[in-house]
């Protein structure tokens, strides 16, 4: 198991909170300028990507993928979930202590849950070790099933 | 909800865009699993040989077409729905079918920390939102 990551795998877990938090922001910024799309007028998706907030939603999105996917390849995507949502907690932070916004006793506890989660990943390892021949999507033959460890 | 969208419609639309978030994370997880460290492979085959490896995974295909396809249902879902019921809804389903289809899809090792995790990130965001 690979229990420490280095410092390069940590601001690349660090870009994916900074990144999916701020496309997701862009993105319905974005789409309240664009209005409602109905049913019908499915193209008018394809008119909201000349919107500069979809635009640049996108691209932070795009870096989010990548970094995603380079997270994936050397830990869990249990491990690199709580991550995601970590991103959620720095854009709260930013608003109370940046934007001085009020912050309800509600989100504070969002923010002290959201932590915990990521404080019980941080310490857990990185990747869980499988058995490759229980890996559906490693290769043809399945011939041992993997009991996982459940509740 | 913003626009009178039905009940009905506005539980299928997020039903959708999680669906298809969690078949795209889980099948890109896996390619990712497949291919190995990125980090090796760009050291090793640069750049352009890395983004060749990643484009010649069909599990990664078959999971970007679903991520893309989240996209627009994404777009679709946030200018019907109110934000505030479509992004903890949709956050919460991930997390938690994340979670479930890691351990019987990815056979990861999701032990008790790691379902109180995805729990208390699925609380967590929902309250945020509030």
């Amino acid at each position: 198991m690979k229990h420490r990551l280095s410092l390069q795998q940590y601001l690349i877990l660090l870009t994916v909170m900074i990144t999916a938090s701020l496309g997701d922001t862009l993105l319905s910024r974005g789409m309240s300028q664009i209005g409602a799309v109905d049913l019908h007028h499915l193209l008018l998706l394809f008119r909201a990507l000349a919107n500069l907030n979809i635009i640049a939603g996108t691209i932070l999105l795009v870096g989010f993928f990548a970094s995603y996917m380079t997270a994936l390849s050397w830990a869990d995507l249990t491990f690199v979930m709580p991550a995601t949502a970590f991103g959620n907690v720095m854009i709260a932070l930013l608003s109370r202590f940046w934007l001085h916004e009020h912050l309800s006793l509600s989100r504070w506890i969002g923010i002290l849950l959201i932590t915990c989660a990521v404080g019980f990943i941080a310490n857990s390892p990185a990747r869980t070790e499988h058995s490759p021949d229980s890996d559906p999507f490693a290769g043809p033959k399945l011939t041992q099933v993997d009991p996982g460890i459940g509740l | 909800m913003t626009h009178h969208t039905s009940t009905a419609v506005t539980w299928t639309a997020i039903a959708c865009v999680a669906l298809f978030a969690i078949a795209g994370e889980v099948l890109i997880a896996a390619a990712m699993r497949n291919l190995g460290d990125l980090d090796l492979i760009r050291a090793k085959s640069g750049l352009p040989g890395t983004i060749r490896a990643v484009l010649g995974s069909p599990l990664f295909l078959v999971g970007a077409f679903c991520m893309a396809f989240n996209y627009f249902a994404q777009l679709f879902l946030v200018s019907r729905v109110d934000l505030s019921l479509a992004l903890p809804a949709v956050g919460s389903c991930t997390y938690v079918g994340n979670a479930i289809a890691a351990k019987y899809f990815l056979h990861e090792n999701v032990d008790r920390r790691r379902w109180m995790a995805a729990l208390f990130v699925c609380v967590g965001v929902y309250l945020l939102t509030k």
